[in-house]
């Protein structure tokens, strides 16, 4: 069968199941949109490429499927960029096919040139540039085998405007052929084995769990290695929802915004069990005086995390999946072969610090509005497997402290590069993937101004995303290092809390707008926002400025040295 | 030589951009090379990279799994100082009239160098050797004026009587 390179592009994203695609045409990549007509996928028209990456991102998140973006070559590539960056440093499988000018133009300072292939070589697993029509369903099998296995993350494929015109003889093939990509998924006999016996040796152990366990889909396998040893479990900023809140071995996020007890149990523990997770620095704060006392077994699929940051006692390369699953066995064999040490005493200490110094913030009867009291509303308002997305700053720490997590997947947040404007789009894929589910995202007011263009695509393509505004008329994380550590010198943060009107605009993009300014409004404004499903719904909460993130631990600064709460001198720790 | 050179002989398919992949991969890290040279292999499908870096074990340790991950590298072999063979190419112009050039060709001749191109003013040699040896013998033609200079950075091959027992492969761990 003849196929035109435009053809055989869709017909092998199809190949690869691709129900879902977002992104924006122009001259490149014309001739890819016009197959797409034809197509079985759908494609969601956003209103800057942007959006179309971090919708991508939301709906790999949410589903754990490739999120595909295409767009066209010069502007359009570059303003996909910062998605890529995002699903780089996050792990997030994406695919992301962008036009380029005509091969034969390349090198020319053709219109709308650039070199996207050189500019997202640090920021992809791997990207390809297609210089002949023929290679084309070879190089999307080989993108989203990349793509999605072994440590997972964005791909990129160029697809100059020639080859998309040039006629191929289609054949899908077999597999994938690349000798220098092998991911070692099984981890090693020898170190499952002595993992076991570090952990029953151990008094004081802690599992460290991040991001690859959802990416490995192993939150089941984490739930029964954590009951069959009785060791606590804190869950990462990227973890969240990988083991329940509500779990008695369950003691939340650690790191600079983490809770007192997580924090704690990792830097007092004689091991860390350090399961898809990679020691960063908003997780160990000073590595020199990182839980100093602890022994590491580390498991992760990418060998290079392994002694990047810390050397781990018993390095795993493996999924985690598999690994955690074959650890169980071999503690379970073990714990029938000799006594296993008790850890009920660690168990009380640690219970003992979550009674001490729980996460805690006052919400007073007449106001101001606390950005956590209404992160507490939504959660208690929402259906129990409720999406949440974030954006970056003192909204997404809050909204990780203070939402009650239960299930994998409910997490949908810009981790690693911290992207401001993350959260619409995010939410935006989410549910597009999870049409079923509820998906709320708690967003801040500087973050929302970033790309709130998005609700228009959301109102366009029938996308019912509920967005809740913490509305604090500052980029407030910024304002809280500047009254922090700059001493109340206040530079360059504050936006107003009415300059946007939040409803206006909402209501301007098809979206249906509230505004809450008191504590009583809160429960009757989300019920109304619960009850519209038909379009999506922005909630402007003006909230108190000067509410600041706490427990914080200082950039830099040892873990042992968490600062509880607003009054500088209440410190922790020994 | 300082103990800090490791020789990383990197086995990578013969592709367009790869040596981009690779040099983006050790700026993008703030890996330093302290030299590196492509060479085609007897399998046209492949090249090899010679790569030279300085670092403590940690680091080449992370270098060689980062190097790992890009998928057209397909193996990585850290080559022991004394359990290889290798070998560096320089060209090298040194100011010498009439006067001075018997002096410049008695050292050309101790080095085992070849006079490539004679002038008036000049004198190029050509000379192949050990990385020490051909800075040994840059510091002794200093004293006549260099103009210019070039090296290729070192190639190496591991040292047959030894290869089986000392070679060490790095690859094993994601292989
Ligand atoms: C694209 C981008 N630019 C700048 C920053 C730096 N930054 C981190 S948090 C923050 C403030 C965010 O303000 P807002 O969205 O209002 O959230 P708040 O902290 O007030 O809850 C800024 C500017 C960033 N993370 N991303
Ligand atoms: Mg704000």
């Amino acid at each position: 069968m003849k196929l035109t390179g435009a053809q055989a592009l869709i017909k092998s994203l199809e190949m690869e199941g691709v129900e879902v695609m977002f992104g924006l045409p122009g001259g490149a990549i014309l001739p890819v949109y016009d197959p797409l007509i034809d197509s079985s996928i759908r494609h969601i028209l956003v209103r800057h490429e942007q959006g179309a990456g971090h919708m991508a991102e939301g709906y790999a998140h949410a589903t754990g499927r490739p999120g595909v973006a295409m767009v066209t070559s010069g502007p359009a590539a570059t303003n996909i960029v910062t998605p890529i960056a995002d699903a780089y440093m996050d792990s997030i499988p994406l695919v992301v096919i962008t036009g380029q000018v005509p091969y034969a133009v390349i090198g020319t300072d053709a219109f709308q040139e650039c070199d996207t292939v050189g500019i997202t070589m640090p920021i992809t697993k791997h990207n390809w540039l297609v210089t002949d029509a023929q290679d084309i369903p070879r190089i999307i099998r080989e993108a989203f085998h990349v793509a999605t296995t072994g440590r997972p993350g964005p791909v990129l494929v160029d697809f100059p405007k020639d080859i998309a015109n040039q006629m191929m003889e289609w054949e899908w093939p077999e597999g994938v052929d690349l000798p220098g990509y092998k991911p070692n998924l099984k981890g090693h006999p020898k170190q499952i084995k002595d993992a076991a016996k570090l952990i029953g040796e151990s008094h004081r152990p802690v599992i460290y769990a991040g991001g690859g366990i959802l990416k490995a889909r192993a939150a089941e396998a984490l739930r029964e290695l954590a009951e069959a040893t009785g060791i606590p479990v804190v869950t990462t900023l990227m973890a969240r929802g990988a083991f329940p809140d509500s779990h008695e071995l369950a003691l939340g996020m650690p790191g600079m915004h983490g809770n007192y007890t997580a924090i704690t149990a990792m830097q007092k523990s004689d091991l860390l069990i350090a399961l898809g997770a990679r020691f960063d620095d908003r997780v160990t704060g000073k590595v020199d005086s990182f839980a100093p006392d602890a022994k590491i077994i580390h498991v992760d699929v990418d060998p290079a995390e392994l002694g990047k940051v810390r050397r781990p006692d018993v390095p795993i390369v493996g999924d985690c999946k598999n690994v955690i699953e074959r650890i169980t066995v071999a503690v379970k064999a073990d714990q029938a072969k000799h006594e296993w040490p008790d850890l009920s005493d660690w168990r009380a200490t640690v219970k003992g610090w979550q009674v001490e110094h729980p996460l805690f913030y006052d919400q007073p009867e007449g106001g101001p509005l606390k950005p956590q009291f209404v992160i507490e509303k939504l959660r208690e308002l929402a259906p129990d497997d409720t999406i949440l997305a974030s954006g970056v700053g003192q909204h997404q720490m809050w909204a990780s402290q203070h939402w009650r997590f239960e299930h994998p997947y409910t997490w949908v947040n810009s981790g690693g590069l911290g992207t401001m404007g993350f959260s619409v789009p995010a939410a935006i894929g989410a549910k597009v993937g999870c049409p079923e589910k509820t998906v709320w995202a708690v967003d801040g007011d500087g973050c929302f101004q970033m790309t709130a263009q998005e609700l228009v695509t959301a109102a366009a393509e029938k996308i019912p995303v509920k967005i809740a505004i913490l509305n604090n008329a500052y980029l407030g994380m910024v304002r809280q290092w500047q009254e922090l550590f700059y001493e109340e010198r206040y530079s360059e943060v504050y936006l107003s809390p009415d300059l946007p009107d939040y409803v206006m605009w909402a209501e301007a993009m098809g979206c249906a707008g509230f505004r809450v300014e008191t504590p009583e409004d809160v429960i009757p404004t989300i019920e109304k926002a619960n009850a519209i499903n038909d379009r999506p719904v922005v909630i402007d909460f003006r909230t108190d400025y000067r509410e600041k993130v706490y427990p914080m631990v200082p950039a830099g600064a040892s873990n042992s040295d968490v600062i509880i709460g607003p009054e500088a001198d209440t410190r922790g720790g020994r | 030589m300082t103990i800090d050179h490791h020789i990383l002989s990197v086995l990578v398919e013969n592709k367009f951009g790869v040596l981009t992949r690779v040099s983006s991969l050790f700026s993008r890290r703030g890996y330093n090379i302290y030299s590196l040279a492509v060479s085609p292999t007897e399998d046209d499908r492949y090249s090899r990279m010679t790569i030279v870096v300085d670092g403590d074990a940690d680091l080449v340790e992370q270098i060689t799994k980062q190097l790992n991950k890009l998928i057209p590298v397909i193996k990585i072999s850290e080559l022991a100082d004394s359990d290889a063979v290798e070998r560096e190419l320089m060209l090298v112009t040194i100011k010498g009239g009439a006067d001075t050039r018997s002096q410049v060709t008695e050292l050309a001749s101790i080095f085992e160098a070849k006079i490539l191109d004679v002038g008036f003013e000049a004198v190029t040699l050509m000379v192949a050797g050990q990385p020490d040896k051909l800075d040994a013998m840059t510091d002794l033609l200093k004293p006549f004026g260099i103009v210019e200079m070039q090296r290729t950075g070192r190639i190496a091959l591991p040292k047959l009587s030894r290869q089986s027992s000392k070679l060490r492969v790095v690859r094993n761990q994601t292989a």
